[in-house]
């Protein structure tokens, strides 16, 4: 089977596992969500270290590069750390 | 260290797993925060395993871009307010997208000097780079509607559809030509077409449309990092941009169907015409249509007493910052026996979910807090209903008036109550430009003023004992 076709394989069973993962989510944290899937779609960081990191990188793919690092930088710790701030105002009841 | 191919591989699917358990932490809140972290470590593994994965040789921008990214980002985190929270989501859906555009340029260059281009690599590229730029541009503009630094008025003009059609086909035909061709012109060009669609896409969708917005970005931010997967052969990119992209169109679909409208229409239709009334003489309107205008104190005299009172927020509680106010004022009342609950609509505010944060912020507890389903049948048994800040959630013209623009949308059934308070400071109409019916119900008064002031007042009625 072609690489291709792996990977659409991975990708709708992932749409499968997304879809019932989110109806799972309770509404009352669904800005926290929103914050959560900014954090982990910085994922795309791991394609900016590809072709910032490569060998035979130009220096012009490497300044690309790094800007694409920043930018997934930016998401992967702002996203993470909204969230956890967020999520700590959610208290129970005092008793 | 340097690790193999199988191992990298198998440190992707664990840290897909992770991010899987993240999300699913969100299904309650106590076990939300523990998900979060999950998050995080998946987020770690992720960069190290590709760091150490052997095609990583140089660190310096890689460094650079990390510290430098990464303190952005913290400062962001920490300082931004909780009602600023969709700017911030907007922000950082433009540089997911952004950020998918140039890891797909990147990998253009490297490919082309190592001469390791084919059709399908490019027709993947165009695809990464298309939907990067369209939710670059695109959030870029919900940014500048919500910052007020654009109009949040829809934009339109004839033939507005016609032309987004055409950009999207020509688009698509460049992207075809150049993953057959490898024409760098039209890669160029392609870019440049995707950057103003996503401007034209969204530039014609009105502000009270934002919770939308907010979940369609965060849905094509996911693609974008989907596309990037199949660009790089990487399958925890395409998981993770799966999920995320799963997680915005759920969103989008759960909104919509809360103002019982397409997500066609939505995008495409016409609405959120502000029609401004005047603000000086509210009263007067008032008087003038029929409507109850109430003193602070007649609302304090039914809520001292009552067995239960319910809060309906909306935006307008988010924008007088009446939140805390909010707080001080159920502790008085529940020190007197009072039952005192929040009734969430799911479009309240600027995004999904926007009031539970606002409210937690202040220190609510979370069980006071219900959504609309759950509250809706205890308010015939309700003795005030308190709207702060909302308006088209509790009209019952999207019940009984089949003629209203609004007419089928599922509303929070605060009329049902004995007694229906609104905190209004004029007598102008919600998002949609539609009377509220309630305002001229027999059980209801309107409290005219700035909903935090108005608050703060009946805190202090209440601290000197009322009545």
């Amino acid at each position: 089977m072609p690489e291709t076709l792996i990977a659409l394989y991975v990708f709708v069973l992932a749409c499968f596992i997304g879809y019932w993962v989110i109806w799972g989510v309770t509404p009352s944290l669904h800005t926290p969500l929103v914050a959560l899937t900014n954090a982990i779609s910085g994922i795309v960081i791991v394609g900016a270290l590809l072709v910032t990191g490569l060998q035979e990188a130009s220096f012009t793919a490497e300044i690309i590069g790094f800007f694409a690092v920043l930018l997934a930088s930016i998401n992967v710790f702002g996203g993470f750390l909204v969230t956890n701030r967020m999520l700590s105002m959610f208290k129970k009841k005092k008793r | 260290m340097e690790i193999s191919a199988n191992t990298q591989a198998i440190a992707y699917l664990v840290s897909a797993v992770l991010f899987i358990f993240a999300l699913k932490g969100l299904t309650h809140p106590s076990s939300a925060r523990r998900g979060n972290y999950y998050g995080m470590a998946g987020m770690v593994l992720a960069v190290l395993a590709t760091l150490s994965g052997g095609e990583v040789q140089s660190y310096g921008f890689i460094i650079a871009g990390i510290v430098a990214g990464g303190f952005i980002g913290a400062v962001l985190a920490s300082r931004v307010a909780m009602t600023d929270m969709p700017q911030l989501v907007a922000a950082l859906h433009s540089f997911v997208g952004m950020a998918a555009v140039l890891v797909a340029i990147g990998t253009f260059i490297n490919r082309a000097a190592s001469d390791t281009l084919n059709a399908v690599l490019m027709g993947e590229l165009s695809a990464g780079i298309v939907i990067g730029a369209i939710t670059f541009t695109g959030s870029v503009v919900a940014f500048g509607k919500l910052q007020g630094l654009i109009s949040g008025q829809p934009v339109r003009f004839t033939g507005q559809h016609t032309l987004n059609a055409l950009i999207a086909i020509a688009t698509v035909l460049l992207a075809v030509h150049f993953a057959l061709t490898g024409a760098i012109w039209s890669l160029v060009l392609m870019t440049l077409l995707a950057f103003i669609l996503g401007l034209t896409l969204i530039i014609p969708i009105g502000g009270a449309d934002m919770p939308v917005i907010i979940s369609m970005l965060n849905s094509y931010s996911g693609w974008a990092a989907a596309a990037t997967g199949f660009t790089l052969g990487n399958n925890l990119l395409i998981i993770v941009g799966a999920l995320v992209g799963f997680s915005g169109a759920i969103l989008s679909f759960i909104m919509c169907k809360a103002m019982n409208r397409s997500i066609i229409n939505v995008v495409f239709g016409g609405f959120g015409s502000e029609s401004g009334g005047g603000e000086s003489s509210a009263g007067a309107v008032a008087a003038e249509k029929g409507v109850k205008s109430a003193a602070v104190e007649d609302a304090i005299y039914w809520m001292e007493d009552a067995n239960r009172v319910i809060i309906i927020p909306g935006y307008g509680m988010a924008v007088a910052q009446a939140q805390h106010a909010l707080k001080e004022m159920m502790e008085l009342l529940e020190a007197r026996g009072v039952e005192m609950k929040f009734a969430i609509h799911p479009v309240a505010g600027r995004m999904p979910g926007h009031m539970n944060v606002l409210l937690a912020e202040a220190d609510i507890p979370y069980e006071n807090v219900l959504e609309m389903d759950e509250i809706n049948s205890e308010f015939p048994s309700t003795d005030v209903a308190l709207v702060v800040g909302a308006n088209d959630v509790v009209n019952p013209a999207a019940k009984e008036d089949s003629s209203s623009p609004i007419y089928g949308m599922p509303i929070i059934e605060a009329g049902k109550a004995r007694q229906v308070y609104f905190l209004k400071r004029s007598m102008r109409p919600g998002y949609s430009g539609v009377d509220n019916l309630l305002f001229y119900q027999d059980n209801t008064s309107l409290i005219f003023g700035d909903a935090k002031e108005t608050i703060e007042k009946m805190v202090t009625a209440l601290k000197g004992g009322g009545h």
